[in-house]
């Protein structure tokens, strides 16, 4: 089932709240390579750079769902961040996402996604680009 | 080692990861993405892929730690890369990722960081590339400038 080339341009509606705590990011850095253990404390404080795909990803599961599109059937063919600065904890993140462009390959389709992430002042923290393939079921 | 982690034609790494079934699965829980396959054989391989493969987003979170280590935590300005070749794990032990940086372009106060990313010796990810604060970077290190 294609996705709808109408979706071109549009704006969903942006994110929950997601608010940034010790715990998640903690959890991220261990599932990203972090040393566990005793090296903890201060470093653990530190965000990872991709950490904002947890907020993304948010965005672009329910925009997946708003369009029909079974997650199983999506594999990742790039992902971008360009940051304004670095998130903290605490952070209250929400993102906005926007169909940047839709094109279809061997009855697959390519769709380019742009989040903007933004602080609970509304200021803009990271944006990030998506590309995210929709393998078809024909095969 | 002479000289210093962000001087141009500065090769860092490589720094390499094993990663395992159990590492998706607390990848899964620690971003959200519980696409099924990254954990479930039978599902990846009916959508055609050749068998459970790691979060792309994962691999580029590997890439982020090994530029976060080289760089003593130096702001990241821009990261990202293209997902060209699956990494897949096995059901039993690991599969390697390894990550190399090369100092690139050093100007207006931002380096570029050109990467490779293999596994298995095979590239997987397509033009990985990380830019710097490099002000932060030479401020950090305490270094007298040259």
């Amino acid at each position: 089932m294609p996705v709808d080339p109408s979706l071109v341009g549009r704006e969903f509606p942006p994110s929950e709240p997601f608010v940034v705590t010790r715990e998640a990011v903690e959890a991220f850095a261990l599932a990203t390579g972090a040393p566990g253990g005793g090296e903890a404390g201060t470093e653990s404080t530190r965000v990872p750079a991709t950490f904002p795909i947890v907020i993304a990803f948010g965005a672009m599961q329910a925009f997946l769902d708003d369009v029909g599109v079974d997650l199983a059937r999506i594999v990742h063919g790039e992902q971008r961040f360009a940051y304004e600065r670095p998130l903290a904890v605490d952070d209250e993140l929400t993102a906005t996402l926007t169909v940047s462009s839709l094109r279809q390959i061997g009855g697959n389709d390519i769709i380019g996604t742009v989040s903007a992430i933004t602080d609970a002042s509304g200021a803009l923290v990271c944006s990030t680009s998506a590309t995210l393939v929709h393998r078809g079921g024909g095969s | 080692m002479t000289g210093r982690w962000w001087d141009g034609g500065a090769v860092l790494g490589p720094r390499t990861f094993a990663v395992t079934r159990a590492d998706l699965v607390a990848y899964a829980h620690a971003s959200g993405d519980q696409n099924p396959i990254h954990q479930d054989e039978q599902v990846a391989l009916a959508v055609g892929l050749p068998g459970v493969i790691a979060h792309g987003m994962l691999t580029l979170g590997l890439v982020a730690r090994a530029v976060e280590e080289w760089t003593d935590a130096t702001p990241v300005l821009e990261l990202g890369a293209k997902f060209t070749q699956p990494v897949v794990v096995p059901a039993e032990g690991a599969a390697e990722v390894a990550v190399t940086g090369t100092v690139k372009a050093v100007a207006e106060g931002r380096l570029t960081l050109a990467l490779e990313v293999t596994c298995g010796g095979h590239k997987v990810l397509g033009m990985p590339k990380a830019v710097l604060d490099l002000p932060a970077a030479s401020d950090s290190s305490g270094a007298a400038r040259g």
